[in-house]
């Protein structure tokens, strides 16, 4: 049953997304400045967005589990900042191509690109520190203060384009501004939309691996006292 | 239509589809390991309760 709702989510998910794409590549005009390098911006978006929520849910799981400390919460927060991480070098990696489109360069030392990348980086160090840790509570409770520490980075990431008087060289929040073309708006949301929709149906994948991961440490336990 | 733009949008869609299909192949490969660790212990807690 968890299966096949894993599946269906995954799926759904795939299908909003070809839905996009072709709405994207094949019914939406080029851009007028850009060309059809815009069209980057469907998945580059969508991707940063995805990861700042389930960096979000991991805060809250890890705190949880820091006041109730039920490994389950524990679970929760690795399967996310591990998705979370895939699609912040997602994010990365499209907006230095984009970059060296559009500038000439592929990446700038600005508030918001470093602050994304330190947040890439944070997050990478949690999941390298992780498994060296052998005792399951110890390796929770320190896995949980490094995602509460590496959290604090998200508000720099946002405010990076919003504050007024650091200059970026990345574009401002379109959205907010209105410097985005009403009709290009539908698609950016179906975009978010879609991005969230696989990366949710990713993070329960990882979930259940993690449980079947506390099963295998139980079971060496059982083994090792008989 | 500018090509060099067209060039970069493949590079940039490429680049993002291989990052998330080498995640999940990770991911499939991690599933399959824990699977077979799993049903390994199993068999062998069985195998010590019944000795």
């Amino acid at each position: 049953m968890r299966e096949k709702a894993i599946w269906a989510l995954g799926l759904l998910g795939a299908v909003v997304m070809i839905y996009n794409l072709h709405t994207v590549f094949l019914n939406l005009p080029d851009e007028a400045m850009q060309g059809a390098i815009y069209r980057i911006i469907f998945i580059h978006v969508p991707a940063a967005i995805s990861a700042q929520v389930f960096f979000t849910v991991s805060l809250v799981a890890s705190i949880l589990f820091l006041v109730k400390k039920n490994h389950a919460f524990d679970a929760v927060a690795v399967s996310c900042i591990e998705v979370g991480t895939m699609l912040v070098l997602v994010n990365l990696v499209t907006g230095s191509i984009w970059g060296k489109s559009q500038w000439g360069i592929w990446w700038a030392w600005d508030l918001r690109m470093t602050s994304q990348l330190m947040c890439f980086l944070l997050y990478l160090g949690y999941l390298v520190v992780r498994p060296a840790i052998a005792e399951p509570t110890q390796r929770a409770t320190m896995s949980a203060f490094i995602a509460i520490f590496a959290y604090a980075d998200i508000p720099l990431v946002d405010l990076a384009i919003r504050l007024p008087n650091v200059r970026t060289q990345h574009p401002g929040a379109v959205l907010e501004t209105g410097q985005m073309a009403p009709m290009f708006i539908p698609p950016f949301l179906v975009g978010i939309l879609a991005v969230l929709l696989i990366s949710t149906a990713l993070v329960l994948v990882r979930l259940h691996q993690e449980t079947s991961q506390r099963e295998i440490d139980s079971l060496r336990r059982e083994l090792h006292a008989l | 239509m500018d090509v060099t733009n067209l060039t970069f949008l493949f590079y940039g869609y490429s680049a993002a589809w291989i990052v998330i299909t080498a995640f999940v192949l990770l991911l499939v490969s991690r599933g399959r390991r824990i699977d077979r660790e799993l049903s390994r212990l199993k068999a062998l807690v069985d195998d010590k309760q019944k000795a």
